[in-house]
Order: C-alpha cells, then sequence, then structure tokens
C-alpha cells in the first residue's frame, strides 16, 4: 500500500526542490517587481526610497517617456529575427540535407562561436566593421559608402551584431524541423512534376514550419530585450529598451519606472507572440 | 510542362547503363528494352542494383554512362519532372500535410490541370478509398497509405509506372491481396508497370516478363515459366525457387538428348535444355519434379539409386525430404500430400526418378551456391 | 550477363552534367559562405590575441606570443575569470541536480499539473534576460541582500534550469522503455534499474545539459550585471574594457575557451561514435 503511495508521490517529490527554487527566485522576483512597479518616491525621502501608492500611471508614464525606444526594440527585433531567417535557413537546409557524414560536426560548429565569450565577438564586429577594420576601406574604395560614413556606432552594426548573435537559435531549431523531413517526400515532389522551386514552396517549407516558428520565437525573444548591442555597436540614439532599463536601474536610481518599463516589455512580447502562435499555429502540420 | 502525349510514350530502352559510386559499381553495363504495357519486374536479392536502375528510370540518379529513351524520345539527361514517369515509394512518401486528396492532386496540379476532382475521386474509387479523401495520411494505416501511394501515380496516366518493393512493409496476407489487385489494376489501366522486389514469388506472381539481376547486371530475362523451368545460370537456379545442382560430365548423344554421367549413374536429358559450352555440367532439377520410391519398385524415366532419406518435414500441402545419395550430396524432394502423406520414413533406402523433359543443365563452371543465401529482410537502398 | 556489345556507349553532354552540378551545390557554396561569416570574429579574437598590443588592442602592432605567455598579464583578468568559473561551476552543479529531477517527474509520469509544470518551465526561456535581471535584484533589495557572488549564482541556476530540463526531458524521451523491462525481468528491482540500466542510458543528455549549464552562465552578462555589484565576471570584464580597450589577453582567454570546448564536444562525438554498434 505504502509503496503504491510512493509511486504517486514520486513526481511530486522530484519537482519539489526545482519548483521551490524556481518559486522563491523566478515567480516571487516577478511578482515583485510588479509591487515596485506602482510605487512613487518618498516625499522628503533620499534617492532610492520609495513608497507603495499603487500608481498604474506609472506605465504610462514611462511608456510615453520611452515610446520610442520601445518601438526601436521591436523594429530591431524583427528586422534582425528577419535576418537571421534569411541567412539560417540556407544554412540548416545545407547541413540537414546535403551534409552527408560531415553532420555532427557542421553542427558543432554552428554552436562553436558561442565558446568565444559573446562579448568579445561583439566587440569583435565593432572594431571589423570600424576604421581599420577590412571591411570600410574596400567598400569605401569602391564607392559603395562615402567617406564620412561609418559602420560602427549605427543602427545597421546593433542589427547585424543581434542578427549574428541569435543566429544558432535560428539555425538548430530550424534544423530540428528540416531534418525530420523524409528526403523521399521530395523526391516524390519531384516525381510529381514539381521543379526544385516548386517542391521547396509547396513541400519543404510548409514541413519545416515548426522549426521556422521556433526558430523566430527563440530569436525574437531575446533580441527584444536586449541591450549590449546596442551598447556596444550603437550610438547614444540608437538606444533600445534594454537601455533605458539598465540606465534606470543603475545610474539614474528609478526602480518604479524601470520596473514598469519590463513588465511593459514582457506584456508586448507576450501579446506579439500569442498572436504569432496563433497564426502560425493554424499553418502548422498535425 | 511535362509533355505525356504520345510522343513520349512507347518502349523504355536502357542503353549500356553503367552507374558508379567512387570504387563501387552499382549497375555494370546494363541494357534493356522494356515494352510498352507489360507488367515487368527486376528482382534480385538486395545490393543488386535493381533500385539504382528504378531510380535512374525515374530520373532520380544520373547513370554514370548510358542512354535512356522512352519511345523515340531520349530522357537520359531530364529531370524527374520533366519525364511522365511516376513513382510508387517503398514507404510511400505521402506529403504529411497534405489531404489525401491534395496528395492525389498534386502531380495534376504540378502539370497545370484545372479541375481535377473527376481525376481524384475516379481514382480513389479504382483503389476502393473514397471515404478518405479529407483525411491525412498519418490517420491511415499501411495497406491504406500504399493504395494512396499507387493513386496518386496513376492518376497522373504516366507512360511509365515504377514501384519499388511498394509491398515490403505490409503484412503476408495483406501483401498476397495487393499482388492480385496491383496486377488487375495494371491491366485495367493499361500502364506499363516496372516493379522491383526482392521476392521471387510476388515477382512470379506479378510478372509478364522478369529480369533477374545479379551484382549490377541482369542474369537472364524472361516470362516466369520461362525462367523457372529452364534457368541458364546457377543463380537464377537458385534464386527462384530451389534447384537440386548435380555435378556431372556429357558422355554423348542419344538422337535429341544428351547423355549424362552424374558420379557414375547415367541419365538423360533433350539437347535443347542444355547450357552448357563443353563436356563438364551441373544438371539441375527441381525438387517437385524428382519422385521417390522404394528400391525395387518399378521407375520410368531418369532413375538415381543409392539414396536413404535424412530428413522429413511434414508442411500440410507438402512433405520435404532430404535425400542422402552416394556421393555425399543432400538432394531435396517436394512430394505433394494429394493422396495422402507418402509412405516413407526417415532411414528408407529409396530411389529418385523423374522425366528427362524437366532436366536442365548449367555449364560446369558455374558457382552451386550462387542465389541461395537467405535474402536479409532489409529495406535499405541497393547502393 | 545481357550486353549490347555492338552498340557504342552514350555519354552524357557536359552541359548538362555542369549544371546539374551547380544545381546541386549552390547551397554547398552558399553554407560554406555563411560557416565563414560564422567564423570571421571568432579568427578576428583568435588572431589578435597574438597582437602586440600593449594596453588597448585597437589596432595591429606586431605578432608575438607574449599575451600567451602570460595571459593573467592584464589586472583583474584572471580575477574574473575564475569568478566567472566559480560561478559557473556551481550554477551547473545546482541548476543539473534540480533540472534533471525536474526533467525525470515530467517525462516518465503521468500526472496532474504536468502540463502547468511544462508551462512554468518555458517561462523563465520566454522572459527576457532583462527582466530576470532586473527582477532578481529588486527581490535582493527587498531582503537587503547586497548583490554579489551568491546572488549572482542563484540568478544563474534561475536561466540555466529549463535548459537542462529541456535537455534532458528530450534524452528521457528517446529511451526505449523495453530495456527497462528487460532489466526488471532479469531480476533487478527498481533501484538497480535506475542506477545500472536508465541512468547510463540518460548520462549524456545529463552531460550534454550540464554542457550547455556552463556555457550558458560563462558567457552570461545581462543577468550577471544586475546581480554582481562589485564582483567582476569575465564578460563584466570585457563589456567594462571595450571602451578603452580590451587587452589582448582577454583574447588569449576567449579563444582558450573556444579550442576547449571544442575539444570536449569533439571528444564527446568520438567517444559516442566508438561505443555506437557499427552495422
Amino acid at each position: 500500500m505504502s509503496k503504491a503511495l510512493s509511486k504517486v508521490k514520486l513526481p511530486y517529490l522530484l519537482l519539489l526542490p526545482g519548483f521551490l527554487f524556481l518559486f522563491t527566485f523566478f515567480i516571487l522576483p516577478i511578482l515583485n517587481l510588479a509591487q515596485t512597479s506602482t510605487q512613487t518616491p518618498t516625499a522628503g525621502g533620499d534617492t532610492g526610497e520609495y513608497e507603495q501608492t499603487f500608481r498604474f500611471a506609472n506605465y504610462i508614464d514611462a511608456f510615453i517617456e520611452n515610446r520610442e525606444q520601445f518601438a526601436r526594440s521591436f523594429i530591431f527585433a524583427i528586422c534582425a529575427t528577419l535576418l537571421a531567417l534569411a541567412i539560417a535557413y540556407p544554412l540548416a537546409y545545407a547541413i540537414a540535407f546535403k551534409a552527408g557524414r560531415f553532420k555532427n560536426i557542421l553542427l558543432v560548429l554552428i554552436i562553436a562561436p558561442f565558446f568565444t565569450s559573446f562579448l568579445l565577438r561583439t566587440v569583435a564586429w565593432k572594431q571589423i566593421l570600424g576604421e581599420e577594420g577590412f571591411v570600410v576601406p574596400p567598400l569605401r574604395t569602391f564607392g559603395i559608402i562615402g567617406e564620412s560614413t561609418t559602420l560602427t556606432s549605427t543602427s545597421f552594426a546593433v542589427v547585424i551584431g543581434m542578427t549574428y548573435n541569435f543566429l544558432p537559435f535560428m539555425t538548430l531549431p530550424l534544423y530540428a524541423s528540416l531534418e525530420r523531413i523524409d528526403p523521399r517526400t521530395m523526391e516524390a515532389s519531384g516525381d510529381l512534376y514539381a521543379n526544385g522551386i516548386t517542391t521547396f514552396r509547396r513541400v519543404t517549407l510548409p514541413l519545416s514550419m515548426p522549426g521556422v516558428v521556433a526558430g523566430t520565437l527563440l530569436t525574437f525573444i531575446p533580441a527584444a530585450g536586449d541591450y549590449v548591442n546596442a551598447a556596444i555597436l550603437g550610438n547614444p540614439n540608437s538606444k533600445m529598451l534594454g537601455n533605458v532599463i539598465e540606465s534606470r536601474y543603475f545610474r539614474i536610481v528609478d526602480y518604479p519606472t524601470a520596473a514598469a518599463l519590463s513588465f511593459t516589455l514582457m506584456a508586448a512580447i507576450l501579446i506579439l507572440v500569442t498572436l504569432y502562435i496563433r497564426k502560425a499555429g493554424t499553418e502548422e502540420l498535425v | 510542362m511535362v509533355d505525356v502525349s504520345s510522343a513520349t510514350r512507347g518502349d523504355l530502352r536502357l542503353t549500356r547503363i553503367t552507374k558508379t559510386y567512387g570504387d563501387f559499381t552499382a549497375v555494370d553495363d546494363l541494357s534493356l528494352t522494356i515494352p510498352e504495357g507489360s507488367f515487368f519486374a527486376l528482382l534480385g536479392p538486395s545490393g543488386c542494383g535493381k533500385t539504382t536502375t528504378l531510380r535512374m528510370i525515374a530520373g532520380l540518379e544520373e547513370p554514370t554512362v548510358g542512354s535512356i529513351h522512352l519511345g523515340t524520345t531520349d530522357i537520359t539527361t531530364k529531370r524527374p519532372y520533366q519525364r511522365p514517369i511516376n513513382t510508387v515509394f517503398q514507404n510511400y512518401a505521402l506529403f504529411p500535410h497534405l489531404t489525401i486528396f491534395e496528395n492525389i492532386a498534386f502531380g495534376l496540379r504540378r502539370r497545370g490541370i484545372k479541375n481535377v476532382d473527376a481525376d481524384v475521386n475516379k481514382v480513389l474509387d479504382l483503389v476502393e478509398l473514397p471515404h478518405l479523401a479529407q483525411r491525412k495520411p498519418t490517420q491511415l494505416s499501411g495497406g491504406q497509405q500504399q493504395r494512396i501511394a499507387l493513386a496518386r501515380a496513376i492518376v497522373n496516366r504516366p507512360a511509365l509506372l515504377l514501384l519499388d518493393e511498394p509491398l515490403g512493409a505490409l503484412d503476408l496476407k495483406l501483401r498476397r491481396q495487393m499482388q492480385i489487385e496491383l496486377k488487375w489494376i495494371q491491366r485495367e489501366v493499361g500502364l506499363t508497370f516496372v516493379h522491383v522486389t526482392h521476392d521471387q514469388e510476388e515477382a512470379m506472381t506479378m510478372a509478364d516478363t522478369i529480369a533477374v539481376m545479379n551484382e549490377g547486371g541482369i542474369e537472364q530475362m524472361g516470362s516466369p515459366a520461362d525462367l523457372y523451368d529452364n534457368p541458364k545460370t546457377a543463380f537464377v537456379a537458385n534464386f527462384l525457387g530451389q534447384s537440386n545442382l548435380i555435378k556431372g560430365r556429357i558422355e554423348g548423344t542419344d538422337g535429341d538428348n544428351l547423355v549424362l554421367d552424374l558420379y557414375g549413374q547415367k541419365i538423360s536429358m533433350p539437347k535443347s535444355r542444355s547450357h552448357a559450352v563443353d563436356n563438364s555440367i551441373f544438371a539441375g532439377i527441381r525438387p517437385e519434379k524428382f519422385r521417390i520410391s522404394l528400391v525395387g519398385t518399378p521407375t520410368r524415366g531418369n532413375v538415381l539409386t543409392g539414396g536413404h532419406i535424412e530428413e522429413v518435414s511434414y508442411i500440410g500441402v507438402s512433405t520435404q525430404y532430404q535425400v542422402a545419395m552416394p556421393w555425399g550430396q543432400e538432394l531435396m524432394v517436394f512430394e505433394q500430400n494429394d493422396d495422402g502423406v507418402p509412405p516413407f520414413d526417415k532411414g528408407d533406402q529409396v530411389l529418385i526418378c523423374w522425366e528427362p523433359n524437366f532436366t536442365f543443365a548449367l555449364r560446369g563452371d558455374e558457382d552451386a551456391e550462387a542465389g541461395t543465401e537467405v535474402a536479409p529482410d532489409d529495406f535499405d537502398e541497393d547502393e | 550477363m545481357t550486353k549490347v556489345k555492338d552498340a557504342t556507349i552514350p555519354t552524357i553532354p557536359v552541359q548538362a552534367r555542369l549544371s546539374r552540378w551547380f544545381g546541386r551545390n549552390l547551397i554547398r557554396i552558399y553554407a560554406f559562405f555563411g560557416f565563414t561569416y560564422l567564423f570571421i570574429p571568432v579568427a578576428y579574437t583568435f588572431a589578435f590575441s597574438f597582437n602586440d598590443s600593449g594596453k588597448s588592442n585597437l589596432i595591429w602592432k606586431g605578432f608575438t606570443l607574449k599575451n600567451w605567455q602570460n595571459p593573467c598579464g592584464a589586472p583583474e583578468i584572471c580575477t574574473a575569470l575564475g569568478n566567472s568559473i566559480k560561478i559557473g561551476l556551481l550554477a551547473t552543479i545546482f541548476s543539473t541536480i534540480l533540472g534533471t529531477m525536474i526533467a525525470f517527474a515530467i517525462g516518465r509520469y503521468a500526472f496532474k499539473g504536468r502540463s502547468t509544470s511544462n508551462l512554468l518551465i518555458f517561462l523563465p526561456m520566454a522572459t527576457p534576460e532583462i527582466v530576470l535581471g532586473a527582477s532578481l535584484l529588486s527581490l535582493f533589495l527587498v531582503f537587503q541582500i547586497n548583490p554579489g557572488f551568491w546572488p549572482t549564482v542563484l540568478a544563474h541556476v534561475v536561466f540555466c534550469v529549463s535548459f537542462v530540463v529541456v535537455t534532458v526531458k528530450a534524452r528521457i524521451a528517446s529511451l526505449d522503455p523495453r530495456l527497462e523491462q528487460a532489466a526488471m525481468d532479469l531480476y533487478a528491482n527498481e533501484f538497480q534499474t535506475f542506477r545500472r540500466v536508465t541512468l547510463p542510458l540518460v548520462a549524456p543528455g545529463i552531460a550534454a545539459a550540464a554542457l550547455l549549464a556552463f556555457s550558458l552562465s560563462f558567457d552570461d552578462f545581462i543577468i550577471t550585471n544586475f546581480n554582481s555589484g562589485t564582483l567582476t565576471t569575465f564578460p563584466k570584464f570585457v563589456y567594462v574594457s571595450a571602451a578603452r580597450g580590451i587587452p589582448a589577453q582577454a583574447n588569449v582567454i576567449g579563444s582558450a575557451m573556444f579550442f576547449l570546448a571544442l575539444a570536449i564536444v569533439i571528444a564527446g562525438q568520438l567517444i559516442s561514435k566508438k561505443t555506437k554498434v557499427t552495422k
């Protein structure tokens, strides 16, 4: 009797430590953040002293004051996601169908750049795209960009950096999805009078949609909240929401605004993601 | 757009096709003509090159050298979607994200045909699955998927329909049923079917003409009866059914017959059934042609003496005997149990006799074991 | 064999061969460029680790092995590295243990609340790092805990656990239940079965999860930035020095980590290949 009981209890026992931990250090903090977001500075208090006043107008203030950075975060994230998709899809396709026995090696090589600190890589981009790098001088020589145009400290560089950093997040789910497609189905399509492009459009792409959805989500969500790329590769006019939140915590000590912004970011992401999944879900295969 | 008009119909002709992968030769200087409208089988063990040949006909592989003609058109370099040829794949390769209806309509749509309803429904009726039109492939059983794969190919009325071991994944009963149905469908629609299989019973049941393939080339080609009754090589003799191959020499002639000496015993056979090049031969007799009788009973035809029964296996329809002969070989005998079980037991001293006309003779330098390995039941692609 | 000896062997025209080759390999060519693009910053980092640069590693000054011979030469860099490794190891241990337990619970047992658990595990992965970092900092502030070493470790465990769960769960899902049934048929009780059959089979997944957790933790910047206070970690060090010039020793360490991790992964692949049954 007790053995049967313990069998029923076992999953819960296994879950307990982990979930207790997550509750304390994930759920509680988020709840606390919610609570902070409606606070206001204590009248006559020091910087950093706040009291709970349930001021929901904090959200509106925060949003209005930073709407530019909000928009920019989402635009950058969408651009980076689309670029990453364009670059990663053929890469994942090549590994899934054209790699033969090098498949595993190539997969490792996709993740390998990760092993160098991502900050080092981002800084490397700054120098590669900078005045002394090997990209700008040739472009200037061929007249593609003007003498006074720089590639670093631009929004362009920020998006490039984001695309680069999140590329593995896009490639791996795409690969996983493509790998599951039976190559015979693609042969069957050719057998049934569809040329290469038509086969891709009508067979390969629809069957790889789960990977596309997963990849775009895994790229967009961190990209929207990123601020490191903007800090290293951007300029004061290309600040993203993340930069604002960071400065509100560390430079201008304004916790309620920072908290409100964080929640708005999360909410916005959640809404976009839900809409996206809803739409993509109806086209997904069973 | 694919031209499926009469100009690209006709006999399929492979001329000196070779396919190599690096050092490995999968198909070796193969030439073959498949007559329009026939049910043709490529039969052979795994690795003999039959699937590679099929894929080259479909356009899914390119020959290293050689040419392929359909009627008067050279299709050697044409891509699969440019050939009026459709394939039923081994694991069906149905499109999982499309309904059954759309799977079948796929080829029609790609060819620009707007009104697909009539054709699709007609072929669904042919395979007796009209009620599954709106389902998805994963909701169907193996047998149903196989029939839909067939329907998807047939609906395009191709000049050639290729079947790559399509019945391999089905259980025995269903397989037998599908063999008969496929044969019927082929006669109904009048298309040329090219069927690849390693199952010789399947090939003999369904095909008008069989090409037995071994190690990249064709060993012998003909009707099932031709191949079975009069094999030209040990491989064909052993791969199709079973054979008893007894080493011997040609001693002389007797009118239209040859006189053979098998370990000192004399038998005769028609000259026309010998494929020997010199006096050294293997005499071949199918096990069901042998008759066992006890020593002392009257016999007719060829007789081999001195045997005793080693093993008896009762199989219901027949009883199989292993008879040990004085020269050390064990001969196989199948006796029908149509008159009750024959009264022979292990250890009995027996004579074996048979009609001389059923004997065939192979070259003496043949490998008597060729074709006898039990083909493993694997579905890997021939390389 | 039937041979048509008198017919000459037809050959495939060169033009058809070329266009066929190109069509087949276009994507391979693209992939080659794709991989090159992926490795440009890595190659750049590696190259500049040999730069005789002094304080600021912005322009190439000359080739030297000095930096590799003295990787701790820059002030604070090895303290930062040491902290990153310590935090990484602790975070890996905790998150792997917690995550593996959760993975077994969700992956093996059907219980009420299973789908809610799945959702709860997915949430940290779906939350932007900045929100994770900021919320934890807020919590610590409320309880008047100063940001530093242990808050960082805890923060890392939070975001690593989900990845561990996903990785181990995938491995568990691919286990054939008949293997455990066979073990019990052969007189092994539950514990013995777990120890001698289940665990060894899941081990590669746990190892992969641990490796993943360590690399996520080691490379983390945003969450660390919020919760480490004055403690430096390697990514923080790089970020702070980015303004005035990153010392070449950082490149050395970054490259060394790259090769080390690459070696570990390749070794893992080779080992698993050796133990695989070849056909």
